[in-house]
């Protein structure tokens, strides 16, 4: 009798964890873990020798997103607004293996990409834009980021209008490479309020704003 | 906010203004003396018996704990050393049954060997039979000397020879007798041999008992001794505790890592199975998958391990009866079997999605795959280690039991230590808040000396003038007589003093 009135707490301290647990799991608000990535890529003018860079970043982006995560290329263009400059599009499945597979082939796609791209005379980033939050939301990612490979130059096309203000709460806007043109040199302000404008829109708009021309420090793109 | 220099301006000189502020303080304080010096007395006697009392409180706390933890650290002892008299008795038992079962055929067949013996023994007795009577009559003959005459000579000649074949064929016969008798005495020495062996087998059979009845011995006097609930057997209890909490602690550690082996190996192919982004809470399913086999392979070592009766964690299985318990055993020992293949085949999953995962990254990164990729050593190095370590885990049960068990000895020495420190900090804040209270009414007094000097001057005049007086009085007034020693004492004797 001795034994039995010792041991029986195990049970009892096992059903607690159990229900902790379970309480735990079932407090707990259900979270979002997925990530979802859309890359504008900038095909304007001499911006298009920089896609080997593009590529780069692409390929690493695709090592590091995980099964359910969600990806997307686009390239920015006179009308970036639209299906169409989506060059590639994926939702990773949720078995690793099919996931690997898919990222095989969005890695074909893109290839073929910057191996047929054309310049495009005009560079619609608020269009790409608009297109990222779309496909970000319709996506239903946890965390959203659109990645801005572009020189921030924004050239719009005779007609265009983008004064549409930008509903990003819970997007994290990333600009990568940001190239100084010629004019920057001379003049750094125009550099600096070039990025100053993009930030008040981001932040205006409930997303943050960050820039990363160190393609070396990919690794923190998303610590955010 | 009024303005604090205006303390300074009552008078033209702020100097002036402080001594005045400092002697109104000073007065003010003097007046407030004596109830600041109950109300300090009164704060520190009331911290010091709070205190007091607290400290008593927690003294019999942990008086209490203490005597709880002498009862179960002697319980623990007294279970400990039934475990071991209960084995020992088993070996018995097993050694009774092995030397000793076969004890009446030992016998039968000693016995056999005896009366062999004793049939060759007595068949040796037997004296060989020695010559007739007539060949001494013979020999009487065979003595008369030659009187010349052949018929004599020949007859004589005759019995000479007649005699030596006779001789001869005794002597013969003689030593057939000895030979057999020899013989006889041969074939005892392989009976001798075969007893002796019996002999020493039973000889060694009660030593053997005989150590183990000594060991039963020893059990039981560690047991009296902590039946008794003896200081000693309580130090030496407490002290194997703490040795086997460490000890236990350390193996549990080691266990731990290569529980996180383990689950390295099956979470990621448990990806593969449940999905990788799908999450219970914060944690993904697949790396609670991953636990709960890990969980489940230790929970199967643990009811295996009391099935074999090497940890009794669980009263019940223990108490099962022999032939439900080894059925329980190999039902167990399955399963256990089952799940090392799962998690070695997952192992292999594993390698494969690994190897892929890092073709995927240098394919990215535009390098060549490597050769070393490609070998399968670390494949099967990991499958061998999933289907092993299922069956290592399974003994996390022996040191988690000690653990358990000294757990709580050293939790309760923990916790009356506590208590102790807890009761002799109290003690020292009731001491502490007494003193201070006396040091706070000194440096009061210390601060209005000036007023005390004073007021010790003023008492002193006044407690002069009447006794100048009296001094006077009596040197004017007549000198009364001496008295003697027993005059002064005379009426006390009368009181009842």
């Amino acid at each position: 009798m001795r034994k039995n009135s010792r041991l029986s707490p195990y049970p009892i301290i096992a059903a607690a964890l159990f229900a902790v647990v379970l309480m735990s799991s079932g407090c707990t608000p259900k979270i979002n873990h997925t990530k979802g990535v859309y890359m504008l890529v900038d095909t304007s003018g001499t911006y298009t020798e920089e896609l080997n860079k593009a590529k780069a970043i692409i390929n690493y982006l695709l090592g590091t997103l995980a099964p359910g995560d969600t990806m997307a290329v686009a390239r920015i263009d006179t009308g970036s607004f639209s299906e169409k400059d989506i060059v590639a599009k994926v939702t990773f499945d949720q078995r690793p293996s099919v996931a690997n597979t898919q990222k095989r082939a969005f890695q074909k796609q893109v290839d073929g990409f910057v191996s047929s791209v054309a310049g495009s005379s005009h560079t619609d980033i608020s269009g790409g834009l608009l297109q990222a939050v779309e496909y970000l939301n319709e996506a239903g990612s946890g965390q959203k980021y659109v990645l801005i490979f572009s020189d921030l130059k924004e050239e719009l096309a005779r007609g265009h209008i983008r004064d549409v203000p930008f509903q990003l709460e819970g997007f994290h806007i990333v600009a990568l490479n940001v190239t100084k043109l010629r004019d920057d040199i001379r003049d750094p302000k125009n550099y600096m309020q070039r990025v100053d404008q993009w930030r008040d829109k981001t932040e205006s708009g409930g997303g943050s704003w960050r820039v990363i021309n160190d393609l070396e420090r990919l690794d923190n793109m998303f610590s955010l | 906010m009024p303005d604090a220099t205006i303390l300074f301006n009552i008078t033209p000189v702020p100097f002036l203004s402080v001594l005045v502020w400092i002697f109104l303080s000073i007065l003010a304080m003097y007046f407030a003396r004596r109830p600041f010096h109950d109300s300090m007395g009164s704060l520190g006697r009331v911290i010091y018996n709070a205190m007091r009392v607290s400290a008593a409180s927690v003294k019999i706390a942990q008086q209490r704990l203490e005597a709880r933890n002498r009862e179960v650290l002697l319980a623990a002892g007294i279970e400990h050393a039934e475990r071991r008299t209960e084995r020992e008795f088993e070996r018995i038992s097993t050694a009774v049954e092995r030397n000793l079962e076969g004890y009446p055929q030992l016998q039968r067949q000693l016995r056999e060997d005896l009366l062999k013996l004793e049939d060759d023994y007595r068949n040796t007795a037997e004296i060989p039979q020695g010559l007739s009577d007539w060949v001494k009559v013979i020999d009487a003959i065979a003595g008369i000397k030659p009187s010349g005459d052949p018929l004599v000579a020949n007859l004589l000649e005759d019995i000479h020879n007649t005699l030596k074949e006779q001789h001869k064929m005794a002597l013969e016969g003689h030593r057939k007798a000895v030979s057999d008798r020899h013989g006889i005495l041969s074939r005892m020495v392989p009976q001798w041999r075969a007893t002796d062996k019996t002999l020493k087998g039973i000889e060694k059979a009660i030593s053997d008992l005989t150590g183990r009845s000594q060991a039963v011995d020893q059990c039981i006097a560690d047991y009296e001794t902590v039946r008794t609930h003896t200081d000693i057997a309580e130090r030496q209890l407490s002290s194997s505790s703490l040795t086997q909490f460490f000890t236990s602690g350390l193996v549990l550690g080691i266990f731990v890592i290569g529980a996180i082996i383990n689950f390295n190996l099956v979470a990621l192919p448990m990806s593969e199975m449940v999905g990788g982004a799908s999450y219970i809470g914060a944690f993904k399913t697949s790396d609670v998958a991953g636990i709960f086999i890990v969980c489940l392979e230790v929970v199967v070592g643990i009811f295996l391990m009391d099935a074999l009766r090497f940890t009794r964690l669980f009263s019940v299985i223990g108490c099962l009866d022999d032939k439900k318990r080894t059925w329980f055993f190999f039902i167990l020992l399955a399963m256990l079997t089952i799940l090392a293949g799962v998690e070695s085949s997952l192992a292999f999953m594993r390698d494969r999605i690994a190897a892929d995962m890092e073709a995927l990254r240098q394919s990215l990164a535009g390098i060549e795959p490597s050769a070393v990729a490609a070998s399968k050593i670390p494949t099967i190095g990991q499958m061998i280690l999933g289907f092993i370590l299922p069956f290592i885990l399974t003994t996390v049960a022996m040191p988690f039991e000690t653990f358990i068990s000294s757990s709580r000895t050293v939790l309760g020495m923990a916790g009356a230590w506590a208590l102790r420190a807890l009761a002799f900090l109290l003690r020292l804040a009731g001491n502490l808040g007494y003193y201070l209270g006396r040091l706070v009414v000194n440096v009061y007094d210390l601060i209005i000396f000036p007023a005390l000097w004073l007021e010790a001057l003023v008492l002193r005049k006044m407690n002069a003038a009447p006794s100048m007086q009296k001094a006077e009085k009596d040197r004017k007034a007549p000198k009364k007589k001496s008295m003697t020693l027993v005059e002064e004492t005379a009426p006390c004797e009368k009181t009842a003093d």
